[in-house]
């Protein structure tokens, strides 16, 4: 058999064994959305009467390409945190010690981490219709705007694997939840960067989830408001740029982390 | 000889902590090598050395005859390894691991399954096969682990700790399925820190503390250095020591420290009988009586004592 075949057969028996998980307990997906639609309900119904983002635009129709891109941007902790059960369940070892394709560990998480991702965002986008929200971008901004959330998400699988592979256990691997909540948040993603101070507001212009956050709002039709800066300017530039060179740099990072397991 | 297992002058350091010292080990095909030693005295890293998973700093490691670094896939295709940790799937049933694992192994489907299904009858757990290793006691846990690891029907066969933390029930069944594979030839190297588990399970034993091996011997020579069972007689009195030690010296060379008084045997039954009956005669009551096995503290310090002396 050729190597690309031998790999792929063990990527798919990775992603079957992932499926099956997700179909055997489906309140994994109901847990991890927990978070995002609790937020989106305080933020909606809570503070959102209080919210005001300028421009009279409404802040449901802001806030769920928020929400969808918040949820990409945590997801690289359920990825972290599944490497990190791997190796310390002594997984990684067994694999390792099997003459299987020494990347189809890494990248076949990769994979099914995707396909859990894309269920996650047809739940989300069906509670976001629920609560009236709409995408008025046609079909297809709306689904290259889908394409670029998942986009962002393929890039963190990366630091995602990378994180799972250098942490200890699991334990350290969810105490990173402290370092994930300022990524998502200091961003656009409920708030526009110019109500924040001048500092702030620099930082969560620059983050890559802010892009990709107002680049989904500008395809879906959502109000998008932008500061005059460059980077809010060309964000759908950006949301395609800053996921490239994120797997750019942490794809051969997680790699040569899993090959260095054995020094 | 052609060795299944050959390792010489291995050394490994992880930054200034010395892991392997100069280890040396020889498994003749078909025989159970018991590894034993203490926590942190270099088993897992010798285990993960041997089954490629970790490179060492220098010495040889050979796996069915073939170099450990330069020929890894060769030597993977030729192994399995149960790691400290098991490494089964909690939501897949037994049968579907075991499945995934012969898929992963490029048998085939149709194969993984008919695999599948011969180890869960050979591991005892066709009664069990469509179920979640969660509900499954350790014992059967580390059962469908040590299948999974026999996919291939592997000629060597690692096992790191396989019953630590399991309970008595756990840990016969077990032993008892490490003896139906080393009865189907399979080379096996067993790590421990039970001297009894070495004892019940190995044609050799190779003793290691500190990344160096203290002793390597057959088991009966091992438990002949250390000491082996004792009978032990604790006086009620100073005055019934003289009297006890001359009945305890029936069965062997008596010791005597302070109240107790105690002399290696072999039979441990039989002598114990016979002290218990000759005291009993001579109407001389006593504190404690008992057959006595070292701990294996007390082994590490004889064997260690005995290196560096
Ligand atoms: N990844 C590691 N980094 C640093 N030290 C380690 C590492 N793994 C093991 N050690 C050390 O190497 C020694 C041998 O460990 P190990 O082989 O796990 O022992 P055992 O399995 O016999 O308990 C121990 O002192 C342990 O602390
Ligand atoms: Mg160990």
């Amino acid at each position: 058999m050729s190597q690309m075949r031998w790999a792929l057969s063990d990527y798919q028996t990775i992603v079957q064994q992932e499926l099956t998980h997700l179909v055997r307990q489906p309140s994994l997906i109901a847990w991890q959305l927990g978070s995002p639609i609790v937020m989106v309900l305080l933020f909606v119904f809570v503070f959102g009467s209080a919210m005001d983002i300028g421009g009279g635009a409404d802040f449901t129709s802001f806030a769920m390409p928020g929400m969808f891109a918040m949820t990409m941007a945590f997801g690289f902790m359920n990825t972290a945190m599944s490497v990190a059960i791997y190796k310390e369940k002594g997984f990684i070892d067994r694999f390792r010690s099997m003459p299987m394709a020494p990347s189809a560990v890494v990248t076949g998480r990769g994979v099914s981490d995707l396909i859990h991702a894309a269920l996650d965002l047809v739940v989300l986008a069906l509670i976001a219709l629920a609560i009236g929200w709409r995408s008025d971008g046609g079909l297809a901004a709306t689904l290259f705007a889908f394409g670029l959330l998942l986009w962002l998400r393929f890039a963190l699988i990366w630091i995602g694997v990378w994180i799972g592979l250098k942490v200890k256990n699991q334990e350290a691997a969810g105490n990173l939840f402290a370092l994930a909540f300022p990524f998502g948040m200091i961003s656009s993603v409920f708030t526009p960067p110019s109500l924040m101070p001048d500092w702030l507001g620099a930082i969560a212009m620059w983050n890559p989830v802010s892009s990709t956050a107002n680049a989904v709002r500008e395809l879906f039709g959502n109000p998008v408001p932008l500061g005059g800066s460059w980077i809010e300017q060309n964000a759908m530039l950006m949301a395609v740029t800053w996921p490239a060179l994120i797997t750019l740099v942490f794809l051969p990072l997680a790699v040569r982390k899993y090959q260095s397991l054995g020094r | 000889m052609d060795y299944s297992i050959y390792a010489e002058g291995l050394r490994k350091r992880y930054g200034d902590k010395v892991a392997l010292d100069g280890l040396d080990l020889a498994v003749a095909p078909g025989t159970v090598l018991g590894l034993l030693g203490p926590n942190g005295a270099g088993k897992t890293t010798s285990v993960r050395i041997l089954a490629t998973l970790l490179r060492f700093d220098s010495g040889t490691a050979r796996v069915a005859g073939l170099d450990v670094r330069s020929n890894a896939r060769q030597v993977r295709q030729r192994i399995g390894l149960t790691g400290q940790s098991m490494a089964v799937d909690d939501v897949l049933t037994a049968r579907e691991n075991l499945v995934m694992f012969g898929k992963l192994f490029h048998i085939g489907k149709s194969a993984a399954r008919q695999r599948a299904d011969e180890l869960l009858a050979q591991f005892g757990l066709t009664d069990v096969a469509g179920k979640p290793p969660q509900t499954f006691s350790g014992g059967m846990r580390r059962r469908l682990d040590l299948a999974a690891s026999m996919i291939l029907a592997p000629q060597v066969l690692f096992l790191d700790e396989p019953t630590t933390g399991l309970d008595p029930r756990g840990r016969m069944e077990v032993w008892d399925a490490v003896r139906s594979l080393t009865a189907q030839g399979t080379t096996v190297l067993l790590t421990t820190h039970y001297l009894d588990e070495a004892d019940q399970l190995s044609d050799r034993i190779v003793v290691i503390d500190h990344g160096r091996a203290i002793a390597d011997d057959t088991p009966a020579g091992v438990k002949r250095a250390i000491g082996g069972d004792r009978v032990e007689v604790v006086a009620l009195r100073p005055d019934d020591v003289d009297a006890i030690a001359s009945v305890v010296a029936r069965v062997g060379e008596p010791v005597v420290e302070e109240l107790r008084v105690h002399a290696a045997v072999t039979d441990r039954v039989g002598s114990l009988t016979t002290v218990a009956r000759d005291l009993q005669e001579k109407g001389l009551d006593v504190e404690d009586i008992g057959v006595r096995r070292p701990t294996l503290d007390e082994a590490f310090l004889k064997l260690t004592e005995k290196v560096t002396v």
